[in-house]
């Protein structure tokens, strides 16, 4: 009977996802999710101060003009395009529409959700602003 | 002039032997059409005999020649040397699998998981020979037809990061798979298959970091089987709540 | 009862498409804020009219729970890869998915007292 043929198990490094471009744009694209979350807070605090009274109201408004702040939003911009860019991209793989049989192509799929982002952000612009900026 | 040469460094491991595995480097000959695949027979005919390592089609549809390349997973019979040459080639096993000897990795697990989806179509009845085939049309073929091309390569395994922190994870190659039958007209056994694909273990693992389409040498795309099968997951246990009689 | 991770995807995969289709707008208005362009746009009673109304109040809601969900679910699974944890390690999901609950809860009760 020879020695013990046991298997190697390789272990994994707390570093795996910075090794591969594909593994660190995945790990960036899940970030965006903090980015998302810090957007709703900042929206409700708004609503908070908001219904607090126009002194909270202008005192919360005051305090995002911090350069912080500002520094914030756009990084907070470009990570929320980056999650409606990632997302667009992968929802044809769960969305499978079919029309008369055949498959809608994914492209199509894609065009449609950019089509809805800018549709909504024009409403919403138009609505916020009582114009189209 | 001497002919071209490329070299290749290899991993190796001798289980009872070694503690760790190494790399081994070996020159090969240079041709431009020739694939890792070549090389390594090339090594174990002239250079090393005791280079052990799986292959069989050499032409991309057996599964079986799945190595990591320069840190890649690829079939070795579809990695050409011209891509790399002149730097040297890292040939190391599959990432995520315990390592048996050498390039071959133990698979055991995946196996298992195979059976446990019940790739096969599931009837209650089945209609003997004589009653004719099962009509299928081109819309119903083209639901399932392209999760149907896996050649269970293992390909998938090596480039998911969830597979690689937790291997109980059943995996791309076995919900692509789950999901062929699941969408095939004449299957009825999605019931079957569903405490395997929906359980722990299964779809909810996935977070969708979409390297395992990207890797998979025969455009399978087991992403988007798992993003199908976690739709239809959703679909059901919602069915499952509002409608908790008559499941199947 | 059978797992719950269904609901929590659903939410996810929801809060995934409204944030996709609506936070970018909302990031460059707020930005927009806090640049000081548009501040007729921002006064006092203008924004109370316009977020009063009960469909503001209920967009609000929406937008607001289901991006907080959004966040839970993904960041719930990037600790896990990141610290390499398991998802059903308790403390995880009851503080991501209770944060979320939490901030729903929160924004119901402020969009009430607008």
């Amino acid at each position: 009977m020879g020695p013990p043929m046991t298997p190697y198990r390789r272990p994994v490094r707390f570093t795996w996802w910075l090794g591969h471009r594909g593994y660190t744009l995945f790990v960036l694209r899940e970030l965006t999710s903090l980015f998302i979350g810090a957007e709703a807070v900042l929206l409700l605090l708004l609503l908070h101060n908001l219904s607090k009274g126009r002194e909270s109201y202008e005192a919360y408004l005051t305090f995002l003009t911090a350069p912080g702040m500002i520094v914030l939003h756009i990084v907070a911009l470009a990570a929320a395009i980056f999650h409606a860019v990632t997302w667009f991209a992968l929802a044809p793989k769960a969305m499978v529409v079919r029309v008369g049989g055949r498959r809608v192509p994914p492209p199509a799929i894609i065009a449609a959700n950019y089509g809805a982002l800018a549709v909504a952000s024009l409403i919403i612009a138009w609505i916020v602003l009582g114009r189209i900026p | 002039m001497p002919d071209p040469t490329i070299t290749l460094e290899v991993m190796r491991y001798g289980p009872g032997r070694d503690e760790t595995p190494t790399y081994q480097s070996y020159r090969v000959p240079y041709r431009e059409d020739w694939v890792v695949l070549d090389a390594l027979n090339y090594i174990k005919d002239e250079l090393d005999g005791t280079l052990t390592y799986r292959w069989s089609c050499r032409m991309g549809v057996c599964g079986s020649c799945g190595m990591m390349i320069n840190g890649t997973p690829k079939l070795s019979c579809a990695a050409f040397l011209k891509d790399y040459y002149p730097s040297a080639v890292r040939v190391e096993p599959l990432a995520n699998f315990p390592i048996a000897r050498d390039l071959v990795i133990v698979m055991d697990d995946f196996m298992e998981n195979l059976s446990r989806v019940k790739p096969w179509i599931i009837r209650e009845d089945e209609r003997p020979t004589s009653e004719g085939e099962y009509r299928q049309t081109p819309a119903e073929l083209d639901r399932y037809k392209q999760f149907s091309m896996c050649i269970n390569c293992l390909l998938c395994y090596s480039a998911c990061p969830v597979y690689a922190l937790e291997p109980h994870f059943v995996g791309p190659a076995a919900i692509a798979l789950a999901a062929r039958y699941n969408l095939d007209s004449r299957d009825r056994g999605s019931a079957e298959r569903r405490d395997i694909v929906a359980g722990p273990d299964g779809v909810w693992d996935c977070t969708l970091v979409g390297e395992c389409s990207v890797v998979c040498p025969k455009g399978v795309d087991p992403a988007g089987a798992i993003q199908q099968a976690k739709l239809a997951s959703a679909l059901d246990w919602m069915k499952s709540i509002v409608l908790p009689w008559g499941r199947r | 009862m059978r797992s719950t991770k269904p609901l929590w995807w659903l939410l996810f995969a929801a809060g995934g498409m409204v944030a996709a289709l609506l936070i970018p707008v909302h990031v460059a208005l707020i930005g927009a804020l806090a640049a000081g362009w548009a501040s007729d746009a921002f006064a006092y009673d203008r924004v109370l009219a316009l977020v009063s109304h009960p469909l503001s109040r209920l967009y609000l809601f929406v937008l607001i729970s289901l991006s907080f969900f959004h966040w839970a679910h993904r960041f719930l699974y990037t600790l896990a890869e990141g610290l390499h944890l398991k998802t059903s390690w308790l403390p995880l999901p009851v503080a991501c998915y209770g944060t979320a609950i939490a901030g729903t809860v929160l924004t119901a009760i402020v969009l009430a007292r607008l």
